[in-house]
């Protein structure tokens, strides 16, 4: 299978000299093309800072990180913002939809700032609201939606660029139950139709969506493991077992 | 001492919010120095003693106007602390929350103010005291006064004024201060900024409705100053059309909002390109909480470009007026056969002698004062001019009188006509030097340039109203009044002599005797010293009995007028300038806080990863739309303003309208366009953020 992100031995260190606080320590780890991978970490683990320097929204101090094949570490400027408007798409924890624009007008910029045309911005957002079963939404503004369909429309705007990887950062952090499983069940739909998910997240339940679970520890992975042909429950007690051995605050599973 | 610190650290750290304002309250400070410093300058200057007298007035005048300026000041201030102080609602939220008293908060802001009008002061007045400088050499060239010495000046008298002034304004703001945090609650301090921002779109339908209706309302309001312009008599007249035209570019601006929107809208090409449904929607959705201070900006810029250039025109006209209107060095007249009309004289305030004694011409009065004026004279003429009851305006305008009268109620009918013959008319205007005229026995003329009584006269002409005159009957001999003047002034204020043949005159009715002359002398000191001796001649006691001369002489014209003139642009400016840099600066300011608010919003967009480029892009045409908008208004208004402010100003004349125009530009392309270049470079480093 093709590798869709390669991260080599990345460091990420803060502070000064005197004072360093080492957020990511020697981490490596790959997604394959149409994986959906959940990472989880407690508070100050180094899951956000791991999610930040994929998205070159931070950047290493050390090491490699290849999204199909480039070395993103390596890219400046425009390059940066190309890179992110066409290779990735985000998911926010507070959504970051646009207060002003209307849905549809929040999921048509993504396409626009690529200078997409008017009919092609019609056709993809039309495809991605039947999948995402936000139809009816797509003319209010996010004060006017719930959580969970202001989180579809974020995700929406995420996947109609067709990104090689969406990376969702605590996706259901702001979301009720039912919200959330609604959303992760979307997200295992996008899944099967062969979108690559990287998911941060602290929440047990949350990651018992993904087919493969990256724990991490002080910057560092501490285990890892994989769905293979177990029931989403099963999964989900596999992953507790792991939080308890964990121990420290990431006992708040469900 | 810890709060102290506290606000000293504050200024530092909101140094990007604070810029504009400190660089407004720099430039009010030093604005208002130099206007209030403006006599000091002229000190040193070689001027005579009525252009000190005019100087005084002017002085008084500006002190007028500085007491005006310093409450648009003073709200300017008022409205921009506020501004500042909303944005700072949590960090206030903040310091209630680990138990700071309200009123040390409210002494943290005292120290802030304190510090930031200690130190616009200082930097104003440093800039205010550089900037006379160059000022100087301004007045000196306005006053035509020789720059005897360049000295550096420095007015103490303006610079405690501008003290007073702007310490008052400073605690004023204090204690609003004080105020608002005493009234805020905790919990809308700390929430404050995650208001939800709602989003109405207004009924497009209802916006055209509303659009079209300020647009006609607007219209008419341009219609009445413009055509019905001689029909505006009284104040309340003129009020209507500004009220009209102020509240229909409120509405235009609240419709315009919805429309511009709908309309971008629907041309989805446009709008689905790049960043431009972000930047409309930002657009929108501040212009619909903005409308009102959009309209008062808009208001204000219209003042700003008519007073500009209206006090530009009045200035550059006058001056050129006088070569054209003053043309010679003197001119005196005495009033014939006062006696006839006794009474109307001694309401005037003639005594008993003086009428009786009214029968000498210029030449033989100053010849009883013992001064032989023509003796100064190199050359001279003799003139007269007759009035009877029996010619008034009722008369010359024969069968239009009483449509005129309808149409004008408050002219004088009943004054009576100026006539002159047209061999006396003749020797003037070759003096000098304009268009002489001739007559048939049975004709008449009217030389007048007031140009709203020519109007008026030309209607009866155009009728070909005869006239009866010392038992003639007179046709005219020109269907409108031709181009002339007797008196020599400032502006064009003839408004009409009657010319008629020689013959016909009846010498019984002669009202006035003109002696108009060039002096020998050029030189400017000799003349100043020839006409003050005439002056001093009201203190012969004869004065009281024989009514001396009334002169008119070049010299009085020309210092009257640089004065005029002068007083004219200076309070022109001041307020001119004023006007500009505060609406600039309360945009800039909105601008700005706009531009906190809407980090998060940019931070947004470069997380879906837009170009930097196109974020500035976005950002430059947003902020650029907000201080366009209210000047195009504005500028419509202006056109019909400026219109109409020509008319008001004719008898200053009105050639010298495109240059002042072009100035008035000039001055709102480096003020208004400078506010929103240090705008958009502070919005620009305020969105701007370090990975």
């Amino acid at each position: 299978m093709e590798n869709i992100l390669k991260v080599n031995k990345i460091e990420k260190y803060y502070g000064s000299r005197s004072s360093l606080t080492k957020a990511i320590d020697n981490l490596s780890f790959e997604v394959e093309k149409g994986e959906f991978v959940a990472i989880m970490g407690a508070s100050g683990s180094g899951k956000t800072t791991l999610l930040n320097c994929i998205s070159t929204i931070d950047k290493v101090t050390s090491g490699h990180i290849f999204v199909g094949g480039v070395d993103i570490t390596k890219l400046k400027g425009n390059d940066l913002n190309k890179f992110r408007r066409e290779e990735l798409g985000f998911i926010f924890q507070d959504f970051n939809l646009l207060d002003t624009l209307t849905a549809y007008e929040n999921i048509a910029l993504a396409l626009s700032i690529q200078n997409a045309s008017v009919s092609e911005i019609e056709m993809k957002i039309k495809k991605v609201a039947e999948e995402l079963d936000i139809k009816d939404v797509l003319n209010k503004y996010p004060y006017q939606m719930s959580g969970g369909q202001k989180q579809r429309v974020a995700s929406a705007r995420a996947i109609v660029t067709d990104p090689k990887l969406i990376l969702a950062d605590e996706p259901t952090g702001a979301l009720d139950s039912k919200s959330s499983k609604m959303l992760l069940e979307k997200f295992n739909y996008l899944d099967e139709l062969g979108a690559t998910i990287l998911m941060v997240t602290h929440d047990a339940f949350t990651a018992s969506y993904a087919r493969r679970v990256i724990f991490i520890k002080d910057g560092k992975i501490f285990k890892e493991i994989h769905k293979g042909k177990d029931s989403r429950k099963e999964f989900f007690d596999k992953i507790i077992d792991v939080v308890t051995l964990l121990g420290g605050d990431l006992n708040d599973a469900l | 001492m810890m709060l102290c610190k506290l606000s000293l650290k504050n200024i530092k750290k909101s140094i990007k919010d604070y810029a504009i304002y400190f660089f407004t309250l720099i430039l009010g400070v030093a604005i208002f120095y130099v206007f209030n410093a403006l006599d000091s300058q002229t000190v040193m200057m070689d001027v005579s003693s009525s252009t000190a007298e005019l100087i005084d007035l002017m002085m008084t005048m500006l002190s007028g106007v500085s007491v005006f300026v310093s409450f648009i000041l003073g709200f300017l201030i008022i409205y921009a602390s506020r501004f500042l102080i909303k944005r700072r609602n949590k960090e206030f939220g903040i310091y209630l929350t680990l138990g700071m008293s309200k009123r040390k908060i409210s002494l943290i802001l005292f120290f802030e103010t304190l510090f930031i009008g200690i130190i616009s002061l200082l930097v104003g007045l440093g800039l205010g005291v550089l900037l006379s400088q160059v000022m100087s050499l301004v007045v000196a060239n306005m006053f035509e006064a020789n720059l005897t010495k360049f000295a550096f000046i420095f007015s103490s008298s303006a610079c405690i004024k501008t003290i007073v002034y702007f310490s008052i304004m400073y605690l004023l703001v204090m204690i609003f201060n004080t105020y608002s945090v005493s009234k805020c609650k905790l919990i809308d301090l700390l929430n404050g900024a995650k208001k939800a921002e709602k989003i109405k779109l207004k009924n497009p339908y209802l916006c055209m409705i509303i659009f079209l209706i300020s647009c006609l309302v607007l219209g008419r309001a341009y219609y009445i100053v413009t055509h019905d312009f001689l029909e505006l008599q009284e104040v309340t007249d003129v009020i209507k059309p500004i009220i009209m035209g102020a509240v229909s570019t409120f509405f235009i601006f609240w419709s315009l909002s919805g429309l511009i929107l709908r309309i971008v809208m629907s041309i989805k090409k446009f709008y689905y390109k790049g960043l431009n449904s972000f930047t409309l929607r930002q657009f929108s959705s501040k212009i619909n909480t903005t409308v009102f201070s959009t309209t008062i900006i808009c208001l204000m810029l219209f003042i700003t470009i008519c007073l500009l250039s209206a006090c530009l025109t009045v200035k550059n006209s006058m001056n050129a007026n006088i070569k054209e209107l003053a043309p010679v060095d003197a001119m005196f007249t005495t009033n014939m056969n006062m006696d006839k009309y006794y009474d109307r004289f001694r309401n005037y305030g003639y005594n008993d002698d003086q009428i009786k004694n009214a029968h000498y011409t210029p030449k033989e009065m100053f010849k009883l004062f013992n001064f032989d004026v023509t003796a100064y004279f190199k050359d001279y003429i003799e003139v007269n001019t007759y009035a009877t009851p029996d010619l008034t305006m009722n008369h010359t305008l024969g069968s239009k009188l009483d449509s005129i009268r309808t149409q004008f109620p408050f002219l004088a009918y009943d004054t009576m006509e100026s006539i002159m013959k047209i061999s006396d008319y003749n020797k003037v205007a070759k003096f000098y030097g304009i268009k002489e005229y001739s007559l048939n026995s049975d004709e008449y003329m009217i030389v007048a340039d007031f140009k709203s009584m020519v109007n008026i006269r030309n209607i009866a002409l155009e009728n070909g109203e005869v006239i009866n005159l010392f038992g003639h009957t007179l046709k005219p001999k020109y269907e409108s009044c031709q181009d002339g003047f007797l008196e020599m002034s400032s502006q064009h204020i003839n408004t009409g002599i009657i010319l008629v043949p020689d013959n016909i005159i009846d010498e019984e009715y002669l009202m006035q005797s003109h002696l108009i002359g060039n002096y020998k002398t050029t030189d400017k000191e000799e003349i100043t010293n020839i006409e003050n001796n005439i002056n001093e001649l009201d203190k012969d006691p004869k004065a009281s009995v024989y009514l001396l001369p009334s002169g008119s002489t070049q010299l009085a014209i020309k210092e009257a007028t640089t004065g005029l003139s002068a007083m004219v642009t200076f309070i022109g400016l001041y307020l001119g300038v004023i006007f500009l840099i505060s609406s600039a600066a309360i945009l800039g300011l909105k601008e700005l806080s706009e531009s906190s608010d809407n980090k998060e919003r940019f931070k947004m967009l470069r997380k879906i990863g837009t170009d930097e480029k196109m974020i500035n892009k976005a950002l430059f045409r947003q902020i650029a739309i907000f201080f366009i908008l209210p000047l195009i208004l504005a500028l419509i208004h202006s056109i019909f303003g400026i219109m109409f402010a020509v008319k008001v100003l004719e008898v200053f004349g009105n050639e010298q309208l495109l240059p002042s125009i072009i100035t008035t530009a000039i001055f709102i392309v480096i003020i208004y366009g400078g506010y929103f270049l240090i705008t958009y470079s502070c919005s620009k480093s305020i969105i701007k953020e370090r990975y």
